[in-house]
């Protein structure tokens, strides 16, 4: 990929997404892990989207209502 | 009883197996499918006339399932069908741009506001954003590039799954999923300092 000699952490910002869902190419990985290796700025950032994905996950799952599943079984086609 | 009887008997008795066992399937799987339809629609009441609308059709339908396929993503499929059809997209404007910024950016107003209190640890940073903002900003995206973040985000479908679903090539989803999550991130910040 290039662009790391340009502007390094432009690109690393760019990278986040597909290196965080693990759909770069292995080169590209290996690019923005030796950015990342030398870049205090660029880890902190890739480790908080880390933890914001957990933090948004949990915190929008909704347990499902107990009667909403009596409901659903009630659809099932008698026997 | 004749031969043509008995394997007739046989079919049925096979049928009302396979039904059984798809429906059984089917209800193990709503608390997930409950999961993501919550964050598709806004209100919980019209979350669970959705997963409800789901599962009467499912079982009215489910001769169309494939069995060994991904039964989680044929519900989605339905569910999402569904949605749409209760005519939610003529509520946007067809030529909505969200504002985004760049991944960076809720990370560095974050830090900014928190610059005062010495050294941020960026894993207890989001501790800042209440249950409150995430569930209002996500519901803040417009509805196109939500659906993607709630299926990969919280329903845990792959970029393939999404796209089934929502019957759009990948390479859609990989943008609507970026541009999503910049969505977010910039309606969190917003929330987080103080701004809606």
């Amino acid at each position: 990929m290039a662009g790391y000699e340009i502007d390094p952490c432009e690109k690393c910002e760019e990278a986040m997404q597909g290196y965080l869902d693990r759909m770069l190419s292995d080169a590209e990985v290996r690019e923005a892990e030796g950015h990342l290796a030398g870049c205090p700025y660029c880890a902190k950032r890739y480790r908080f989207e880390e933890s914001l994905r957990r933090f948004v996950r949990k915190c929008c799952a909704e347990e499902m209502p107990p009667e909403l599943k009596q409901k659903l079984a009630s659809l099932r086609t008698p026997l | 009883m004749g031969v043509t009887d008995e394997e007739g008997a046989r079919r049925v008795a096979a049928e009302a197996r396979n039904r059984v066992r798809f429906e059984e399937e089917a209800l193990e799987l709503s608390d997930q499918v409950y999961r993501v339809a919550r964050r598709l629609v806004s209100t919980r009441e019209e979350a669970e006339d959705l997963v409800q609308e789901t599962y009467a059709r499912a079982f009215r339908s489910w001769r169309s399932f494939t069995p060994g396929t991904n039964l989680r993503a044929w519900l989605l499929r339905i569910l999402t069908n569904l949605n749409i059809d209760r005519g939610r997209r003529k509520q946007r404007a067809p030529d909505e741009q969200p504002l985004e910024e760049g991944d960076y950016f809720l990370y560095n107003r974050l830090e900014q506001a928190n610059r005062d209190g010495g050294n941020v640890d960026e894993e207890r940073v989001v501790e800042r954003l209440s249950q409150d903002d995430i569930v209002g900003a996500l519901s803040a995206v417009p509805h196109d590039f939500r659906d993607v973040v709630v299926l990969v985000d919280i329903g845990d479908f792959t970029y393939q799954d999404a796209a089934q679903i929502l019957d759009i090539p990948i390479g859609t989803v990989m943008s609507r999923l970026h541009r999503g999550r910049r969505i977010l991130k910039r309606e969190l910040a917003d929330r987080a300092m103080g701004e809606v």
